[in-house]
């Protein structure tokens, strides 16, 4: 009996350190995607059934909560612009020079036809207030060495129910993210490419977005261009900015 | 001998009258029936033919796959060429292009910002162009309850019930938003021209008609189509012809490695209807037997009650050296007269209660308020040239199954025991 105890307080012992270890690892990988403000200049390669699609965007960033994505390319997309702020989303669309707020199952709709869904987008990215982590082991994947790490949500708000995340363990960069749902069905997964170093960050510059559920190839997120801590208007972050 | 069997049947009412309103009631029942279901099939045939399947459908093989998540991204391309091509090679066919699509739509109030929203689904056809086609397959201009037909490819028609919901007025700009054929949200401004009722609950409560040209526009869908159907020019559903215009179309697109190359399928084999049409098709044979299976149980039930009451006529016939075969080929014979008689009578009021409601109908909307089939709420009956002669199979057969049965006594007959059986 008294060993029976001790090898339940050990193993219980064990699964605490393991959950802290991943704790620590999770708030490192936010640490450095974590920046006050930024600029980004994106292209997003989509690889329909049919065709493939280049779309090129402007965001600027600020936090987590606030973003401004104004798309450039191609002439149909062109002027389409979307602001976040926390929970919100809305849309401008030159076509009908009327601004909607994306809601419901509209967030669950493909974003410009890619892998991605507007909910993705939506997203709080700060992994460590949605979700428990333990480390399932360790592995490599594309020449990096890796931790292999389970999430579970520990709030309803979440799109995904389960992750499993591989994390470079030099860079804390999240390098491959599946994404399941409740039913355990692999919804979408996420790959990293390129990493590359710029302004004293590791940051993927290059991620391949796949629903698992749809046909196709995925969608290539590239990062063409990004600044960090570049001055931000605050006008930008406003309704009033999408029709400008 | 058939006038002697005519005086003895009209002159004896209990031979009569009895067996007589039992053909009349079933054959009356058999013909209304016959043609109410009639038009219940051909009803749900034409409606689903007209706003989804088309006589035949040509779609490309992964839409056709997909079809029921409105797959536009999967549409047909080069659209322009391929109606040409089969308006050439099938000119007994009208063939229209559409495009099907779902979405919400978005009512502004005077500051832009969404003032209600509601999901929709539509169907665009050409309703600006030369092509008065899609006017007469799907009657949109009698359908209209206030406003005009589209004039511009941004024009678009609503039904009442969402018209309702939404709180708009003829004039007013909505917006649609909905997906292109790439899977780009799209949001594209529409003007409400008319407001349209088919009188279809499955299609009325949130139904939207658009211009083919406009929507195409919107959808990123230029010289592309969702699908193409094609109807025969008298609108009437043809099984075998439709398999054959399929089959050579086909025969010339085979590549089926390629999930964009058109293919066609009919409406037979399209939505389950095939099922819907096989039933209609032994209905015919379904109804006749039933109503012969029932009217002989009556019938032979009669004729068993009617030999008992005519026992010592038989034995007079038998006694005066009638064949026993001579007396029971007398009685098929009277059952027959009496089936005829009864058969016309009651086709006559069958086909009257037919046409009645081929003219009137019924409506059952209450009983199709949250059906989501496409068919018409008033149902109304189909008098066709079958109507006419189903009557006379259950009339006949059941008249003369019911005598030959009870009828098989006479052969039980002794005839030595026969004056016996008078004395007494």
């Amino acid at each position: 009996m008294k060993m029976y105890s001790f090898t339940v307080a050990v193993a219980a012992l064990f699964l605490l350190n393991q959950q802290q270890d991943a704790q620590n690892i999770i708030k490192k990988v936010e640490k450095n995607r974590h920046s006050d403000n930024k600029y980004v200049v994106s292209t997003m390669i989509i690889h329909g059934r049919r065709a493939v699609r280049k779309i090129k965007a402007k965001s600027w960033i600020k936090g987590e909560e606030k973003s401004f994505t104004e798309y450039i390319s191609p002439a149909r997309e062109r002027g389409t612009k979307m602001l976040k702020i926390k929970d919100n989303l809305w849309m401008y669309s030159p076509s009908s020079d009327r601004i909607i707020r994306i809601s419901g199952n509209m967030l669950r709709q493909s974003l410009m036809g890619s892998d991605l869904t507007y909910e993705d987008m939506m997203e709080d990215p700060v992994i460590s207030s949605h979700y428990s982590s333990v480390i399932l082991g360790d592995t490599i994947i594309t020449n990096r060495k890796c931790w292999k790490i389970k999430l579970k949500a520990r709030t309803e708000d979440v799109s995904y129910k389960k992750r499993i995340i591989l994390v470079d363990k030099e860079r804390f960069v999240i390098l491959q993210d599946e994404r399941y749902a409740k039913s355990g069905t692999l919804l979408r997964k996420v790959s990293v490419k390129k990493m590359e170093f710029i302004q004293g960050k590791w940051i993927a510059t290059h991620i391949i977005f796949k629903d698992m559920l749809k046909r196709g190839k995925g969608t290539e997120f590239i990062i063409n261009e990004i600044k960090y801590n570049v001055k931000i208007p605050s006008y930008r972050f406003s309704k009033s900015s999408l029709k400008r | 001998m058939i006038k002697f069997i005519l005086k003895g049947l009209l002159r004896d009412r209990s031979k009569f009258l009895f067996p007589v309103l039992t053909v009349f009631s079933g054959v009356m029942l058999t013909v209304f029936l016959y043609s109410w279901m009639n038009g219940v099939m051909t009803e749900i045939i034409r409606t689903t033919a007209h706003f989804q399947t088309g006589h035949v459908k040509i779609t490309t093989r992964a839409y056709a796959k997909e079809e029921a998540q409105i797959p536009n991204d999967l549409a047909l391309t080069d659209v322009d060429s391929l109606l040409t091509s089969v308006r050439l090679q099938f000119p007994d066919i009208y063939w229209v292009p559409r495009i099907r699509f779902s979405g919400l739509i978005d009512v502004p109030d005077e500051k832009g910002e969404t003032k209600k929203q509601a999901p929709v689904f539509g169907i665009a056809v050409d309703l600006t162009g030369k092509n008065e086609t899609e006017n007469k397959i799907l009657d949109i201009e009698n359908k209209i309850v206030s406003g005009r037909m589209a004039v511009k490819p941004f024009d678009i028609l609503v039904s009442t019930l969402l018209v309702e919901k939404l709180g708009i007025t003829v004039g007013d700009n909505i917006t649609l938003i909905s997906t292109t054929m790439n899977g780009s949200l799209v949001m594209w401004n529409f003007i409400v021209a008319g407001t349209v009722n088919f009188g279809i609950s499955g299609l009325d409560k949130s139904f939207i008609i658009a211009d083919f040209s406009g929507m195409q526009k919107a959808l990123d869908m230029e010289n592309c189509a969702g699908e193409i159907l094609g109807f025969f020019k008298n609108d009437l559903y043809q099984k075998e012809k439709s398999s054959e215009i399929a089959l050579a179309f086909n025969s010339n697109y085979n590549d089926k490695n390629n999930e964009f190359s058109p293919v066609m399928t009919t409406l037979y084999n399209q939505n389950d209807l095939s099922s819907i049409i096989d039933m209609a098709s032994k209905f015919t044979g379904i109804i006749a037997f039933i109503f012969i299976g029932a009217m002989s149980v009556v019938l032979w039930n009669s004729g068993l009650l009617s030999g008992l009451r005519r026992y010592g006529e038989f034995g007079v016939r038998l006694a005066m050296g009638e064949t026993k075969k001579h007396i029971y080929g007398s009685l098929i014979l009277e059952s027959l007269i009496t089936g005829i008689i009864g058969s016309v009578i009651g086709t006559i009021a069958g086909l009257a209660i037919g046409y009645y409601l081929e003219y009137k109908g019924i409506n059952m909307a209450s009983m199709f308020k949250n059906a989501t089939l496409t068919v018409d709420n008033v149902i109304r009956a189909d008098v066709t040239i079958y109507s006419y002669f189903i009557g006379f199979i259950p009339g006949i057969c059941a008249t003369i199954l019911g005598s030959a049965i009870s009828g098989i006594n006479i052969f039980k007959r002794n005839t030595s025991q026969l004056f016996k059986e008078l004395e007494a």
